[in-house]
């Protein structure tokens, strides 16, 4: 017997179960960002984003270093990572046969899997073992290796979405391949592009592990990419395992500064690449 | 000026996949395009038997033809739009002016032999820039920002759309109507003074007043340029079109002057197709 006063329980049950759900996934988002504010924010001041950190039992002090640090990485990362991946990407869209796109695709895939503390280890043994020191470049190179797979990625699927009429239209003028690639496609398919590198510059933005061993740390504001650089994630990892009941709330402090630059940099992204006519259709 | 243009001489090859030729030639035609024993697969499925036709200069020449016969098909292979497909493979001739387009450079032949597609495909960019596109790409940039302005409205009006544009040139092409960007495609294909002008079902997504007003164009066009158009509309075809060939599983059955088609068609088949027995 299937009523149709049952259908209409099975109904509401599986509608409210989805509400609930996709309810649940929001609020987890909102807990995290109300603990960050409400632990962060207090500890959160000027100094703590102007000074170095302070000797351990001495109040105040900040993570102005851990901050630029970052930045450092970060664009280290972006220089190594973006012009491979968008390049390849563009590649892989555009130009491949087949069989070689498979292999580099299924590669990407796998490099994409691999842990990111694994990553630390190849930019350990590739920069820090020869050159006997922990460095900012070691810790670049690691997030950079990271980035490869996800720009790849990301730049062939949006450069894919573009619809075949447009590179036809270009093509149909006279344009060369690569003109039409250069002027129509890659335009077209920029703003989701662009979006992507900016999410995969945020993903790698949190990691710990590969800096751990490759960066490093710093109490000190590093004098070149050529030396251990403190950075954002290491120090709130360092912090936060710590004794010290000022170093808690400091990690804290980062950990909100960490959160709202990467929010920024997004919100940011978004609004610049939201201009202009869309390609979507 | 000759107006009459019959099929070339049967070959061997037409002869036999079962398709004959219909009357001997009146008289030589002024052609721009000359096509003979043309095949194309597609992978290892044939798409095209042995075409072979003359385009007179100057004149619009209509493809008529049920779905999938290969009319759009043998359109792409004219200006070389066939080989962005994979695995594609041509046979035979396509004489440009009597020259073989497939010995010249492919942008100079898609230069010379321009296109417009079934569904409107304006860049994401303004309605200015869509049209100065095509002469960008073709080197005309050097003319500065003045000659390129010329272009384009030289263009637009060419297509009949300045008047409504003109104000707007700097709004997304995007935002015009469905028969909007399609002229605007028009307009964009002239950019490059082609000397053919391709059109593959330019009218199909349209209504009936945006269909007259390029059917009104192309009666314009055909003083500066060759034009060939695809089309499932046997009216259209009918209004427009100087010369009518139609097509039927990819074979040209049968190839004249467009009144000879819809009056005294020679072959069954093409009668069968007017008169609605089939497609």
């Amino acid at each position: 017997m299937y009523s149709h006063y049952s259908r209409k329980i099975t109904n509401f049950l599986m509608f409210s179960l989805t509400g609930i759900c996709a309810v649940a996934a929001v609020s987890v988002l909102f807990f995290i960002l109300g603990y960050l504010v409400y632990y962060g924010g207090r500890s959160l001041s000027w100094s703590f984003l102007t000074k170095l950190p302070t000797p351990v039992g001495e109040t105040g002090g900040g993570m102005a270093n851990a901050i630029v640090g970052s930045a450092e990485l970060l664009g280290l990362a972006a220089v190594i990572g973006i012009p491979i991946g968008f390049i390849g990407g563009i590649y892989l869209a555009e130009f491949g046969g087949r069989t070689f796109p498979f292999v580099v695709r299924y590669t990407a895939d796998l490099l994409n899997g691999v842990p990111s503390i694994v990553m630390g280890i190849f930019a350990y043994t590739v920069v820090v073992l020869p050159l006997h020191h922990f460095s900012a470049l070691a810790g670049g190179l690691a997030l950079g290796v990271m980035l490869i797979p996800i720009v790849l990625r990301t730049t062939e699927e949006f450069l894919r979405a573009v619809p075949d009429s447009l590179r036809e239209g270009a093509l149909a003028l006279g344009a060369s391949k690569w003109k039409a690639v250069a002027t129509i496609v890659i335009p077209a398919g920029f703003r989701g592009i662009a979006t992507g590198m900016m999410l995969s510059l945020a993903r790698v933005a949190g990691e710990t592990a590969p800096l751990i061993f490759t960066s490093f740390g710093n109490r000190f504001w590093s004098h070149g990419l050529n030396e251990p650089t403190a950075s954002l994630p290491v120090m709130i990892y360092t912090y936060a395992i710590s004794a010290y009941d000022d170093w808690h709330r400091q990690a804290w402090a980062a950990g909100l500064v960490l959160l709202a630059l990467v929010l920024i940099a997004n919100v940011g992204a978004k609004l610049v690449l939201s201009r202009g006519p869309s390609p979507a259709r | 000026m000759n107006t009459s243009v019959q099929p070339a001489l049967g070959r061997p090859a037409r002869e036999a996949n079962g398709v004959e030729v219909g009357k001997t030639p009146k008289a030589a035609s002024m052609s721009k395009i000359e096509v003979s024993s043309l095949n194309f697969y597609y992978g290892a499925k044939q798409a095209l038997y042995a075409i072979s036709l003359k385009i007179p200069e100057k004149k619009v020449t209509a493809l008529i033809g049920p779905s999938g016969c290969g009319k759009s098909t043998f359109l792409r292979t004219l200006n070389r739009m066939q080989e962005t497909v994979r695995r594609t493979r041509v046979e035979g001739e396509v004489l440009l002016d009597g020259q073989d387009i497939f010995s010249l450079d492919v942008t100079a032949v898609r230069r010379r032999v321009g296109m417009v597609f079934q569904k409107s495909n304006p860049f994401p960019k303004t309605i200015f820039e869509n049209v100065a596109y095509g002469a960008r790409v073709n080197g005309l940039a050097g003319r500065g920002r003045a000659g390129i302005r010329e272009v384009v409205e030289k263009s637009l009006r060419r297509a009949a759309l300045w008047d409504e544009v003109k104000d707007a040139l700097h709004k997304s092409a995007y935002a015009l109507s469905g028969g909007q960007q399609q002229r605007l495609c028009i307009a964009r294909a002239l950019t490059v003074d082609p000397e053919v002008l391709l059109l593959d079902e330019p009218c199909s997504a349209l209504d009936p007043i945006a269909t007259s007003k390029i059917e009104e164009l192309l009666f314009d066009l055909k003083e500066v340029c060759t034009i060939i158009i695809v089309t499932h509309n046997m009216q259209q075809a009918a209004r427009v079109a100087d010369n009518t060939g139609f097509f039927l599983l990819g074979k040209l059955i049968e190839f004249d002057e467009t009144r000879v088609i819809f009056r005294k068609p020679a072959k069954k088949e093409t009668e069968d197709y007017i008169t609605g027995r089939f497609g």
